[in-house]
């Protein structure tokens, strides 16, 4: 066990980066989503619509293979690392672009009127009034849809990105120990999620509106 | 850098439809016994005595913070290796389940705290026994309260299916990965695919709707 250990140490980090990538991938993407989703082009709000319910709609397994094994065919030559990036950001981002809709929808109309007739341009009530009290509304939400991400991070061991859960499986494989081996993987999966679920909890409470 | 060519698909049609047939019993069944562990979870959890509800709380809670794939070894590659061994498909289900009946039994849970107090009390006055008043009165409510969330565990679970075919259960990823063996063309077939979960999501989604309207008008 104390062999096979320092392994583990070092996938459990590659599936915090790619985590990380992607959550970052995944935020940017959704925040364009949303924003084409409520603007007033009817274009945009088509692509927006349509990209949420295509990646929402369909399992994100099958969205990494269509972009590491799919993609040379139609001239996307990605390392497993790149394609898991990109893969799971996009799936996420279409999840997160609902967190932020929802947030976004959930500030009083009151708001928007009021700012509007004291004079606030729209841009200037959106920065200014609405979104300062989304952003609290959109913690909670975002923080489950990260959990997710971390969790379904495991997927990206199927295009043999060798991060936690493939590890685990490599491991399970050669040294007939599986309830050790996923004790190990297991341990180290739930200190980063629920590293992330007090994170989430203590950002939650300190933005609360009393 | 090929051209593509649906066509590739024609011959492989039959093959992926099994494949989506197979993707809905296995949604199914995990999804019935994701709902009836759901409810048994959830009351051993806030009824059963602490030396049974605690180790079943300290299931969901590793079930909740690990991944679903990793759970799927762990019950087809590493339980053979103390002498339990389960078939593909069994494991499939019984992975699907037990993940999907945890995330449910966490809102059952919640449902069942949230059912007046008064309508226990109630029961218990008229003569119900403890078990009668939780079966005929306050689980059915909490049941009712709680479809939606248990509905979009339903779709989740529709998704996650995907993942067996790891395991090796044919259904419809593993067909696509069948076809994609003999002719090479990943592209094609993968988006295939997805087409079709895309409108077995959407078929659910319409029938958990009109459940979800039935058990509002029934209130």
């Amino acid at each position: 066990m104390q062999r096979v250990f320092p392994f583990f140490v070092e996938a459990a980090l590659v599936t915090i980066e790619i985590t990380m990538l992607a959550l970052i991938l995944g935020l940017v993407v959704a925040a364009l989503a949303a924003a084409a989703k409520m603007s007033k082009s009817a274009i945009l709000q088509a692509i927006g619509t349509l990209y949420v319910s295509l990646f929402r709609g369909t399992p994100c397994l099958i969205q990494l293979f269509v972009l590491y094994f799919g993609g040379p065919q139609v001239g996307i030559n990605l390392d497993p690392f790149a394609a898991g990036v990109i893969g799971l950001g996009l799936n996420i981002g279409a999840y997160m672009a609902e967190s932020i809709r929802g947030a976004l929808i959930a500030v009083d109309r009151g708001q928007t009127e009021a700012a509007r007739t004291i004079g606030f341009s729209r841009f200037q009530t959106l920065r200014k009034v609405v979104m300062p009290q989304a952003a609290r509304l959109m913690i909670r939400p975002l923080g489950v849809n990260t959990i997710a991400l971390l969790k379904g991070s495991a997927l990206v061991s199927t295009i043999s990105v060798v991060e936690l859960t493939y590890t685990a499986q490599r491991f399970i494989g050669s040294t007939y120990k599986p309830f050790e081996i996923f004790g190990v993987a297991a341990l180290l999966y739930m200190i980063i999620v629920y590293a992330i679920a007090s994170a989430v909890d203590f950002l939650d409470k300190r933005f609360a509106i009393v | 850098m090929q051209g593509l060519d649906f066509s590739v698909v024609v011959p492989y049609w039959d093959l992926l439809l099994t494949g989506a047939w197979w993707t809905a019993l296995l949604t199914v069944s995990a999804g019935a016994l994701s709902f009836v562990f759901g409810i048994l979870f959830a009351v051993t959890v806030l009824y059963a005595p602490v030396v049974v509800a605690y180790p079943v709380r300290a299931f969901m809670w590793v079930f909740m913070g690990t991944p679903l794939l990793l759970q799927l070894f762990l019950i087809y590659f590493g339980l053979v290796q103390i002498g339990i061994d389960i078939p593909a498909l069994a494991a499939g289900i019984i992975g699907l389940g037990l993940h999907f009946a945890v995330y449910n039994a966490d809102v059952i849970r919640a449902g069942i705290v949230a059912v007046d107090v008064g309508q226990t009390e109630g029961a218990r006055s008229i003569g119900f026994g403890k078990l009668q008043t939780l079966r005929y009165v306050v689980i059915p409510q909490a049941i009712r309260n709680t479809a939606p969330p248990i509905g979009s565990n339903l779709i989740a679970l529709l998704k996650e299916s995907s993942i067996v075919s790891v395991i090796g259960i044919a259904e419809l990823v593993h067909s696509a990965q069948l076809a994609i063996s003999e002719t090479f063309r990943p592209f094609e077939f993968y988006i295939t695919a997805a087409a079709l979960y895309y409108i077995l999501n959407l078929v659910l989604e319409a029938g958990l709707r009109r459940f979800e309207r039935n058990v509002e008008v029934s209130r």
